[in-house]
């Protein structure tokens, strides 16, 4: 570890309980190190960790195994030092701007004439001159995210984390944000040592950080780290800045094995019953297929270039292509999605037709679909009650995740008439109603 | 703004936990051992009033101003009580688990019936006999404010968002400081409304219990009861008039002066804002505002406030927060359920000595046909109630000019204690000779219909307009219309309404099932009277006895019916 290191995180590992009494593994061996003038960029999709990291580095969570060390002291609780900027901007809706940004002062003790100058101060330096008796209510998107990073900037943090603070804004919003940010960075204005970003929008990681840490799910672990060399202010049409993205595009849908998951074999790439099912519905699954199929992609797409023109952000293109692969409906590689026959032969289908040709692709490969299938098929009524499956499943995943799986399950065996569901009762059936 | 529900309504299935064994166990043993102190402190108390309550209209406002006195400070203690106790609740796991039951049961006491044994208990407390008899009024008068309004708190602390939590994690504010800086503010908004519904709910207890007679003693408090009880016993028609006019002044104006002020106020802690919505406004509190005196004068008490709150009370250590170790935490588990176990054993004592004295099987088999009897009473009245405000409630709710009215004369009409128009129905039903088994039973409910009324309102209102546009795109009309559309939104709402009017009813059978004009009584056939005649007579086993069987009642019926319909209508009818 050197002089310059800010945080230093080794083997981390974060498990929650489950409702069973066992443990559900979220993060698995992490080891980062933040060094002074860098921003750190943890790209990840939905349910990979990287806000868990995050709060744990917050010290909201205490490791469950391995350390993290700020400044040669353990983070078991927050530290002095290290504060953050939330995704929801997290503004006291009834404390008004000034008040929102003197509250970390506050809770400092310092004099009151103290806190007003440095609130001013962090005002003024983020543009919010003249807004300081506003409410948050009174604001945009923009303005009150301006008020969560004076309010972080202005405890002068030596860290500070971003839980995708610029998410929740529209695009042109958060592109002026990132940009005043980064000029307030590079003129050394900032009060602030080391930046960690957690995102999902592979463009604004290139965009922003010196080095990008690549996540994968289940459990969250680095899979690859990336340094951005490319010479800052960056240019979004600088053809460096193309390659990084699709290198990083190709990175992140390459095929990692699945992890181990309890109660089958190791190292298997196919579904099993226990896997956390992404929750896409069967419309989208189709519009997806057409869109392919037709013009001007013809059956093959550059996953860039689609999630730019189909106007999808990663986190949501990267589940339907998942679960179309998972379907055997399309194929990802290299970073490019290509349609296979049978994702063919779906869209040229009528609405019988593809209904038909889903649900065989739906008990094929689902193994979840199958099994409640027949579960119904064994049973004398053919109804069995949806806890059934729910305390199944809970003793292999958490229980939103749970809630998630039977959800998408239950919306793509009806749409393919496999079995029905009725909500009132809470049973699946055979039986759909006629 | 719309009612959180007053009852605890975690989880399906569970419907009886071996916590709400417990918590019933403790307040019976609670019960068992005030009424047995009480007895043996129970002495002729006969010369209480130095100055006896008198009839002269030009007393009523200062005993007005008495009887609000002694709310307002079973308020603060309400406060107080709410933010000790509902905060434990709420931050501390294993005070939870039996704090919470243990608030759902003594939310379902029936108050009335708790007075006769407070007031010996509290008499013989005090120092000065009369004092006794305040602070008894005043503790009936805060058991029927605190308990909704410290379930109401402790709901709001559960669903602080996370990530304000964070923030005042991250930015390291003391316990106390994010306490006020952010439970506090986010729960404010539904304590306001809850105060001022047990501010409502106060005056009928108020007029209880400032008039009560045990065994052979009568206290009398000089305030608006008292004087309501004397009209009654010498029969004035015109005093009994006076002191309804007093009082609506009264209520008048505590809501423009208190109440009106502290919601539009309030506004501004609200965490989400309804959209369409005016926010509330006050001319008491604008008048406040721009007052330069008063700011002159609030100054010092802001910067004290400020002060206080600023305090770094409280402050972890650091390294701040430590994980307890599995030993640790096993040793505290061990040490929590010893004391448990020791307060069950101490109440089971308590209780099984009690039982054992007094009590024989045909006493709980009589007082539990009496009770099934208030049951069937409130089963009928709240059908009734229903049937008659539901529509009613649900025409004024779609149209937002007629709403405007109504509302705010709904809850007026809440908060006028329903029990000094008791006169005017007893004398009634005396001269028409009607029988009281029917007669008295609408005056259970005389108080409590209105929580159905503006809950319907506050639910016909919020359908969304497209909703109401789709009915009227596809002709949706008539008994189709009510079916398919107005009913189902409004059920969640109605379903919350009910509740409170269905418990609130069990109480008031106390006041109800027995009434007197002059030297006329009336009884009717229930649990209610059972309780009162006991109370006159002073008779604790059997009052005790009464109120267990009562609470049964209502936690059964909250439990095994209320709760799972609340459930049912919050998953499968609200609407957003």
């Amino acid at each position: 570890m050197s002089a310059s290191t800010l945080l230093d995180i080794q083997a981390l590992r974060q498990t929650f309980p489950r409702a069973d009494g066992g443990e559900l593994l979220v993060l698995d061996g992490i080891d980062l190190q933040l060094a002074q003038g860098q921003i750190v960029g943890l790209l990840g999709r939905t349910g990979s960790g990287k806000s868990t990291l995050l709060r744990s580095i917050a010290g909201l969570m205490p490791p469950s195994a391995g350390s993290i060390t700020y400044l040669g002291q353990p983070v078991v609780a927050p530290a002095p030092g290290i504060a953050m900027v939330f995704q929801g901007f997290a503004l006291f809706p009834w404390l008004t701007v000034l008040e929102n940004v003197q509250l970390g002062l506050e809770a400092l003790g310092l004099p009151d004439a103290e806190i007003r100058k440095r609130a001013l101060a962090a005002i003024d330096l983020i543009g919010l001159d003249g807004y300081e008796s506003a409410y948050p209510r009174e604001l945009s998107g923009g303005m009150r995210q301006r008020v969560g990073f004076a309010r972080a900037l202005v405890v002068h943090p030596n860290i500070l984390l971003m839980d995708e603070p610029f998410s929740a804004l529209d695009v042109l919003t958060a592109e002026t944000l990132r940009t005043d940010f980064l000029e307030l960075w590079g003129d050394g204005k900032l009060p602030i040592k080391g930046v960690m970003l957690v995102t999902h929008n592979i463009e604004e990681a290139v965009l922003m950080c010196d080095r990008i840490l690549l996540f994968a799910s289940n459990p969250g672990r680095i899979i690859r780290e990336i340094a951005v060399d490319i010479k800052r202010p960056r240019n979004r049409l600088d053809p460096q800045f193309h390659d990084l993205v699709e290198k990083i595009y190709v990175a992140m849908t390459a095929r990692t094995p699945t992890p181990p998951v309890i109660g089958t074999t190791p190292g298997t790439v196919a579904t099993t019953i226990n896997t956390i099912l992404p929750r896409v519905s069967a419309n989208i699954l189709s519009g997806l297929l057409e869109t392919l199929a037709a013009p001007p992609y013809d059956g093959k797409a550059d996953l860039p270039i689609l999630a730019d023109e189909q106007h999808l952000e990663v986190d949501d293109l990267f589940p339907i292509a998942d679960a179309l692969q998972m379907f055997h409906l399309a194929e990802i590689e290299g970073g490019d999605i290509k349609l296979t026959d049978l994702g063919r032969q779906f869209v040229d289908a009528d609405t019988d037709g593809r209904k038909r040709l889903f649900q065989r692709q739906l008990l094929s490969y689902v193994p979840l679909s199958a099994h409640i299938r027949r579960v119904l098929q064994d049973r004398a009524n053919h109804v069995a009650p949806r806890s059934r499956f729910f305390d199944e499943l809970e003793d292999h995943m958490s229980t939103e995740d749970v809630e998630q799986t039977l959800r998408s399950v239950t919306a793509w065996a009806r749409y393919a008439e496999a079995f029905a569901y009725d909500d009132d009762s809470q049973t699946f059936s055979l039986e759909n109603p006629t | 703004m719309r009612l959180n529900v007053p009852i605890s309504v975690g989880g399906w299935g569970r419907f009886f936990t071996r916590w709400d064994v417990l918590a019933v166990l403790l307040i019976l043993g609670l019960l068992v051992f005030l009424a047995e102190a009480s007895r043996h402190l129970l002495q002729p108390l006969a010369d209480l009033q130095r100055r006896p309550v008198s009839l002269n209209p030009a007393n009523l406002p200062e005993y007005a101003a008495r009887t609000t006195l002694r709310m307002l400070i079973a308020m603060a203690l309400s406060l107080l009580f709410t933010f000790t106790y509902a905060t434990l609740a709420a931050k501390n796991k294993y005070a939870e688990r039996l704090l919470v039951p243990l608030l759902d049961i003594l939310q379902s006491v029936p108050i009335l019936g708790f007075i006769s044994i407070t007031v010996v208990f509290f008499m013989e407390l005090a120092p000065g006999r009369v004092l006794g008899a305040e602070f008894a009024a005043i503790f009936a008068i805060f058991t029927s404010q605190a308990w909704n309004m410290a379930f109401s708190f402790y709901q709001s602390l559960r669903t602080v968002p996370t990530e304000l939590v964070e923030v005042s994690q991250n930015f390291r504010l003391s316990p106390w400081m994010s306490f006020w800086r952010v439970d506090v503010p986010f729960a404010m908004p539904q304590l306001i409304w809850n105060m001022m519904l047990s501010m409502s709910g106060s005056w009928f207890f108020v007029v209880a219990s400032e008039a009560i007679s045990v065994g052979n003693t009568t206290i009398t408090l000089p305030g608006v009861g008292s004087y309501i009880a004397l009209a009654i016993t010498q029969r004035d028609l015109a005093a009994v008039g006076y002191a309804i006019f007093t009082m609506a002044i009264v209520i008048l104006i505590y809501d423009q002066v208190l109440f009106r002020p502290l919601v539009a106020w309030a506004d501004r802690f609200r965490f989400e804002q309804e959209p369409g919505v005016p926010p509330p406004r006050s001319w008491m509190l604008d008048v406040l505002r721009r007052s330069r005196f008063v700011d002159r004068l609030t100054l010092p008490f802001a910067k004290l406030w400020r002060r206080l709150l600023l305090a770094r009370w409280g402050e972890r250590a650091e390294p701040a927060k430590r994980v307890p170790r599995p030993r640790q935490r096993a040793w505290i588990t061990v040490q929590w359920a010893a004391v448990v176990a020791v307060l069950a054993a101490v109440a089971l004592w308590q209780v099984a000595h009690f039982v054992t004295a007094d009590i024989s099987p045909g006493d709980i088999t009589n007082v539990l046909l009496l009770g099934l009897a208030t049951f069937s009473r409130i089963v009928v009245l709240i059908a009734v109630a229903s049937v008659i405000w539901v529509p009613i409630g649900v025409w004024v709710g779609t149209r937002p000019h007629v709403a405007n009215l109504v509302q705010p004369i709904a809850q007026f009409l809440a908060a006028f204690p329903a029990n000094v128009l008791f006169p005017v129905a007893v004398s009634a039903i005396v001269v028409l000779r009607l029988d009281p088994n029917i007669w008295l039973s609408p005056l259970m409910i005389l108080g409590t219909q209105w929580y159905i009324l503006f809950n319907v309102v506050a639910g016909a209102a919020a359908i969304p307009a497209e909703l109401r546009a789709v009915g009227v795109n596809f002709r949706v009309r008539g008994w189709l219309w009510w079916r398919r559309i107005a009913l189902p939104a409004v059920l969640p709402y109605y379903v919350t309404g009910a509740i409170t009017a269905s418990g609130g009813s069990w109480n008031a059978s106390i006041v109800a099932e027995v009434a007197s004009w002059g030297d006329e009584h009336l009884r009717a056939y229930g649990l209610g009277a059972y309780i009162a005649e006991r109370t006159d007579a002073g008779d604790f086993h059997h009052i005790v006895l009464g109120i267990a069987v009562m609470s049964f009642f209502v936690v059964l019926i909250n439990r095994i019916f209320w709760r799972p319909l609340y459930l049912y209508a919050e998953r499968k009818f609200r609407l957003g």
